[in-house]
């Protein structure tokens, strides 16, 4: 366990892991990234059971799940601050030759990665997929997935929802990063969401709303009540509220840098808002 | 010529159930899940009998490629049951990125292939799954002949670590390959020796090939007929040795001739051989209501369309 301060300063340095690795590419995503940092950190640094000698089949281990591939920077930062891959390593992002490919894949072996995400709608039905075979292995680890609040616009989450509460699947949290923001502007003029509650509701998942999703002790606590929830008969799914941008400020309360990197000038005002805590890589 | 006994009409997809059955009580990591149509896919036997490892997931096709996927990762070897149609084209992307991209250890079992589905019509005749399948990397595309070959195949496959395309039907055709035979993936099987004409057929097509060959040798040419169940990968070097020979060759598929087997094998000859060759297969179309019989006369899917093409072909040597 860390310190809230230790917690806070993990947080600065993967905001900073994000912004230059898009940075040096001038691609890649920080928006949604950056709304992440705080829930990222708080799963890999507090909640999560898992080893870093990475093997495919995490017998015995918590597995996480990324649906919305595209927040890799993210990802990535958490990974290999946790000890799965050199933080050196970080430079190679969106590279010829990388592990670390612009959304996140098994092909080329990155340690971590258990499934290719980055077309939108997938990872729900991969994460009840490895759900089911715990159970079959009775193994009693949970599973653990992100995705977007737009990417439920793709069909094949609502199949998978429905099937989550018809057979049972209580071995799996699902947080959903409730930006109400997607490439092209807000998700409400782009396709309104309506109500996610009623939604997840309806389809009879147990839901927890977590208002304040860039706090670390929040999304602690939200995390924890899920994993009390689990066991039960029902999937558990967090309505994540963050802040697209989260932590610097010109990029917060807009769409715009869903997907473009940050000028020289714009990424040293960023990197100034978040003073270097455990090293640049 | 050898020839060969059809000991009964039987259905491809009830060689699939019989073998998924055969592995339930054989290897415990098998899994099954079909989207709302057991009895179709004949998947009725695993389910009754190892229940805890049969999963229904409904009319939902992405969420059961995805299920799949996910339940590799926990050492599963899943094996999916839907119509050939709903399998590759309502599915492409989950396919190419939760599995073959991802190197999953899925097996994606198709019943219902081609025009033989019959009366339901073109919406649920796919005629373009082979090259859907085969253009993605690390998938292997096989398509069976028989219930004997398609019992075998699916035993098979189970032993393969990889992303594997299994193609069969709901027609009941002829049973003719040997009851223990061992299927090795990738590998073609000679059904025939001639001189004058090959003849590489998949699918229900082989036994047509072989009514072909026995036509072709009542008018004295020799065929020699290859039953090439594996079209990825496919097996150059028995296409290579037997055109060496014959000089000439009529690939035949129940598949559009864009993306199928004739496609595959003239790549395979045009860079180390180039050999005439004719194609029975549809012709960039889509099927139609009718019977199985109907539809393979009226789209030149059956014996006599190879033998025209055979005659066809041997001419432009």
């Amino acid at each position: 366990m860390s310190t809230t301060q230790q917690l806070q300063d993990f947080v600065t340095q993967v905001r900073r892991d994000i912004l230059r690795q898009v940075h040096q590419v001038n691609s890649g995503h920080p928006g949604g990234s950056l709304g992440c940092a705080e829930f990222f950190s708080v799963l890999y640094q507090e909640v999560m059971d898992y080893s870093t000698d990475f093997k495919m089949n995490g017998e015995n281990e918590d597995l996480f799940f990324l649906s919305n591939g595209h927040i890799s920077p993210v990802f990535y930062s958490v990974l290999a601050r946790s000890g799965f891959f050199p933080v050196d390593e970080l430079n190679t992002f969106r590279k010829i030759d990388s592990r670390l490919q612009g959304h996140p894949t098994t092909h080329e072996a990155l340690p971590g990665i258990r499934i290719a995400s980055g077309s939108l709608g997938q990872g729900l039905s991969v994460a009840i997929g490895a759900a089911a075979a715990k159970k079959l292995n009775n193994d009693d680890k949970l599973i653990y997935t992100l995705h977007g609040d737009g990417e439920l616009q793709e069909g094949q989450n609502w199949e998978a929802i429905m099937y989550a509460a018809g057979n049972k699947v209580d071995n799996l949290i699902a947080t959903v990063d409730y930006n109400k923001k997607q490439i092209d502007g807000a998700t409400d003029d782009v396709l309104p969401l309506g109500s996610l509650k009623a939604k997840f509701e309806a389809f009879d998942w147990d839901v927890i709303e977590l208002k304040e999703g860039n706090s670390c002790d929040a999304i602690k606590s939200a995390l924890n009540e899920a994993k009390s929830r689990t066991g039960k008969g029902k999937p558990v799914v967090i309505l994540m509220e963050t802040e697209m941008g989260n932590g610097v400020d010109f990029m917060m309360g807009t769409h715009a840098w869903h997907g473009k990197a940050p000028s020289d000038e714009q990424l040293k005002t960023a990197l100034e808002q978040n003073p270097e805590t455990l090293g640049d890589y | 010529m050898k020839t060969y006994n059809n000991t009964g009409n039987v259905d491809t997809r009830s060689g699939f159930g019989a073998g998924l059955e055969e592995l339930g009580k054989k290897n415990p990591n098998v899994v099954a899940l079909c989207a709302d149509l057991i009895g179709s896919l004949k998947m009725d036997a695993f389910k009754e009998n190892h229940p805890e490892r049969f999963f229904q997931i409904g009319i939902a096709e992405a969420n059961m490629i995805g299920i799949a996927a996910g339940m590799t990762i926990g050492g599963k070897i899943p094996f999916t049951g839907t119509f050939a149609n709903f399998s590759t084209g309502r599915v492409y992307d989950q396919i190419r990125q939760s599995v073959a991209y991802s190197g999953k250890n899925v097996k994606i079992c198709a019943s219902h292939a081609g025009l033989t589905l019959g009366e339901d019509g073109a919406t649920h005749q796919i005629l373009e799954d082979i090259g859907l399948m085969k253009m993605l990397p690390g998938m292997t595309v096989i398509n069976t002949c028989d219930y004997n070959q398609t019992k075998a195949a699916t035993l098979a496959i189970a032993e393969h670590d990889g992303p594997v395309y299994l193609r069969f039907g709901r027609p009941k055709v002829a049973n003719f390959t040997p009851e223990d035979q061992k299927f090795e993936i990738g590998k073609a099987v000679q059904l025939t020796e001639g001189t004058d004409v090959t003849i590489v057929a998949t699918g229900h097509l082989v036994w047509e090939a072989l009514e072909a060959a026995k036509e072709l040798n009542e008018k004295g040419v020799s065929a020699e007929v290859i039953n090439i169940h594996t079209i990825k990968p496919l097996d150059e070097k028995a296409i290579l040795d037997s055109v060496s020979k014959t000089r000439c060759i009529v690939t035949a598929e129940e598949h559009n001739f864009f993306g199928g087997l004739g496609e595959s094998v003239a790549r395979t000859l045009a860079e180390h051989q180039p050999t005439p060759q004719e194609f029975v297969a549809t012709q960039d179309t889509f099927g139609e209501s009718g019977t199985p019989a109907q539809l393979m006369e009226k789209y030149g899917l059956n014996a006599k369309a190879i033998v025209e093409k055979a005659q066809k072909v041997i001419k432009r040597k």
